[in-house]
């Protein structure tokens, strides 16, 4: 009888505890699901790291490139003539050149894309649609390299034929921004065509009831209400024709050449880094130096274009429920 | 949003205009949309005649005419006949008649002339005495328009010339190594480099980016460890904060020029890996390499089109129904679980196809590459991650840079050989993702 008293009263503190132990609601980790969790994360956190990486190269190696004393930091933004080897280190050449054949590009590509966005989006019937789409993609889908042949090899003779091949140099800006704009126009097509396409019907819809024709409906109602996304997109692709390279290192020429004739030869900062570094440059010459200095003004040159871009849509978009 | 009341000249009466003047002013109004209309068509022509252009510029010079000019010709030789009808003994006397003796005997040191096949001797005659040589190249329009005027300017250069038909594409150029004659380059080294490339960054890229996507869409959020902990809490906190960082960056990094990812190899990979990416550190690989091999490429790569790959398979993922998942939760799945057996199986043909079609971004650039330190001319074949290698668009970019009329055809057909490539690439894309969708409705 004890005994079994005994056991009772053990039942029973048992009892009393568990209705007095808070009970754990805690989400219990499970040690295998973290580590799969973690593993993924680091996965993603690589991206993290590539940013990183590419901002401490390139400071790095332009710090070791400003503190040479041949090149000073004002001199770099000044100067005009860049010669490595009389030291001669200003970026503004290879910069120019950038920017006019950028500039020729954007001139091509602007009203190319966006007629090509408007055509598809307001004018196409589905069946030229399905045809007209995919040619715009396959122009985006050549590479680059094969654009550059095409330049050198086809619109050079033409434009030399058209001005004269005195007027010409063999590698021009005019050619490779031409070009440029032809590899560009996609996607300013593409992505001007997704912001109309984004215009309500209805919007429309009430413009052809007040009277308006289809060209007036297009140009007054569709593409103001779309606008934000048509800037972004051409901002987008000023940036890629700003950082693309194989065009322009085969048909614009392999000199650093400060002027603003689209006839001559000069190169640009993706064509010059591509020319140095072409050839078997040794570590930490000042050649070596030089393509990362130039890459970080190329870093910060797309990056801002990028960011603009990301503004323009944040600022401007017009948002239709 | 305003709309122009009208355009006429009734507007500044402030009425509306009435009867034909209202034809009128719509009959005009019409006129103009259909003229923009049509300048609206021709602009998206334009990119249609533009494709058409580069690609009569890649065949017109990957195709064409070649004059051959024989030291001695063939007929002088044999007397009439041509060398593939005649027999052993007629061939090893034109060659005993025609070839000094000093070349005769190093070639019966090489192997007795009596002992060699027909097709030996015949190739000997052609490159020991006939030696023809290309004396002039003309692209395809010329050839097939105008050959007439080549003839007779040819009769007046180069009178022993003759002109044939050559296609710079053919099995011999494919199979070759790299040459510095263009005559006999091919692209079998830049081929394999451009397949190692290729398998080598799908192999980094495709676990990577797969991983950052799952992560960015089903994890994001969670907190994997303890929160008590203060040490987990604190990881947990990171995580966080990262996790919002992540997206934005890989937006940007999209933006990067691709020649920036190049700088970033050259200086990390080629140069700071060095031990590592020749190879050195293990030893047996080769390691005159100095880190310009395949590997510091295909990271580079790797790296290049990860953003593409990631944001690809986000959206595949995000595709998949939450009811899906909810099931998967009901019967006691874990997350993981979930992932890897409802999640991952219904998103895998929209992830494989933005993989593929990344990649094949990844297979036509050149500048990363350049700045890499691609070598533009090796003969061995890449044979381990640790070779040195050349690319498919490295060639062309070479090839294109060079004066002679030769190069810019075959620098012609190995583009013809690029584009196949990426055309295949992308239709099994397309195949695969049809597959595998018609497998998960059935």
């Amino acid at each position: 009888m004890a005994d079994q008293a005994r056991v009772s009263a053990e039942q029973r503190a048992v009892l009393a505890d568990s209705t007095t132990r808070t009970v754990d609601l805690h989400k219990r980790t499970r040690i295998g699901e973290s580590i799969i969790q973690t593993t993924l994360f680091i996965c993603g956190f690589v991206s993290i790291f590539t940013t990183i990486g590419i901002v401490y190269v390139l400071f790095q190696e332009s710090f070791s490139f400003f503190a040479d004393p041949a090149v000073t930091l004002v001199e770099f933004f000044t100067n005009t003539v860049w010669q490595p080897q009389i030291s001669q280190f200003g970026v503004l050449p290879l910069v120019n050149a950038t920017l006019v054949t950028s500039l020729i590009a954007m001139f091509v590509a602007v009203p190319l894309g966006l007629g090509t966005a408007i055509y598809l989006s307001e004018y196409a019937s589905d069946r030229a649609r399905a045809i007209l789409k995919p040619v715009v993609e396959l122009l985006a889908g050549i590479p680059t390299v094969v654009y550059g042949f095409f330049a050198l090899t086809f619109v050079t003779p033409i434009l030399r034929g058209i001005f004269g091949r005195d007027v010409v140099s063999v590698y021009n800006m005019l050619s490779a921004g031409l070009v440029v704009g032809v590899l560009i126009t996609p996607v300013i097509a593409t992505l001007s065509e997704d912001a109309l396409s984004a215009v309500p019907r209805s919007l429309r819809q009430a413009s052809f009831g007040l009277g308006a024709t289809k060209w007036e409906t297009a140009i007054k109602i569709v593409v103001p209400a779309a606008l934000s996304g048509i800037l972004a997109g051409s901002i987008v692709a000023m940036s890629r024709a700003v950082g693309e390279t194989m065009v322009v290192a085969m048909a614009a020429g392999a000199s650093p050449n400060f002027t603003w004739n689209v006839f001559e030869p000069a190169e640009t900062m993706t064509g010059h880094i591509a020319r140095i570094s072409g050839g078997d440059l040794s570590y930490g010459s000042i050649d070596y130096r030089s393509i990362f200095a130039i890459g970080l003004v190329l870093f910060f040159i797309t990056l801002a274009l990028n960011i603009a871009s990301r503004q323009v849509i944040r600022r401007f978009r017009e948002v239709y429920e | 949003m305003r709309v122009d009341p009208g355009t006429g000249p009734e507007r500044s009466t402030g009425q509306l205009p009435q009867g034909t003047a209202v034809q009128a002013n719509v009959a005009s109004r019409q006129r103009r949309g259909k003229v923009w209309q049509t300048l609206m068509l021709i602009s998206t022509i334009i990119g249609i005649v533009v494709l058409i252009m580069l690609g009569f510029n890649i065949v017109n010079d990957a195709f064409g005419g070649i004059a051959v000019q024989e030291v001695v010709e063939v007929e002088t030789l044999t007397g009439g006949p041509q060398l593939d009808e005649l027999g052993q003994a007629e061939l090893i006397a034109i060659l005993e008649a025609n070839l000094r003796s000093r070349v005769l005997r190093n070639l019966e040191k090489e192997q007795p002339l009596t002992e060699r096949s027909e097709e030996d001797l015949r190739e000997l005659i052609l490159a020991e005495i006939v030696k023809p040589e290309v004396v002039d190249i003309y692209p395809l329009s010329e050839f097939l328009f105008n050959r007439a005027a080549i003839k007779a300017e040819l009769a007046e250069r180069f009178p022993r010339a003759e002109l044939q038909f050559k296609s710079w594409l053919n099995w011999n150029f494919i199979v070759s190594p790299m040459s510095s004659d263009p005559l006999q380059a091919g692209i079998r080294t830049a081929i394999l480099g451009t397949l190692w490339l290729l398998f080598l960054t799908m192999l980094i890229a495709f676990p990577l980016g797969v991983g950052a996507a799952i992560y960015l869409e089903e994890y994001k959020g969670d907190k994997p460890f303890d929160e008590r902990n203060p040490v987990g809490r604190a990881v947990n906190q990171f995580i966080q904060r990262a996790a919002g960082l992540i997206e934005t960056n890989i937006y940007n990094l999209s933006g990067v020029p691709s020649i920036i990812y190049g700088i970033l190899g050259l200086a990390i990979f080629v140069r700071a890996l060095e031990a590592i990416t020749s190879g050195s550190i293990f030893a047996g690989g080769d390691t005159t390499a100095n880190g310009r091999t395949i590997i510091s490429a295909a990271l580079t790569m790797a790296l290049l089109i990860l953003p593409v790959v990631i944001i690809s398979s986000q959206e595949a993922i995000r595709a998949v129904p939450g009811s899906l998942r909810q099931a998967s939760y009901g019967l006691g799945a874990t997350k993981w679980q979930t992932v890897w057996n409802v999640v991952l199986p219904n998103a895998l043909p929209g992830i494989l196809t933005g993989t593929i079609l990344a990649i094949s971004r990844a297979i036509g650039e050149t500048a990363p590459l350049i700045v890499i330190g691609a070598s533009t001319f090796i003969v061995t074949d890449p044979e381990n991650i640790f070779s040195k290698f050349t690319v498919l668009p490295i060639q062309i970019y070479n090839w294109t840079a060079r004066p002679q009329e030769a190069f810019r055809a075959i620098a012609a057909a190995a583009i013809i050989v690029l584009l196949i490539i990426l055309v295949t690439l992308n239709a099994a894309a397309i195949t695969l993702r049809n597959y595998l969708r018609a497998k998960r409705v059935s």
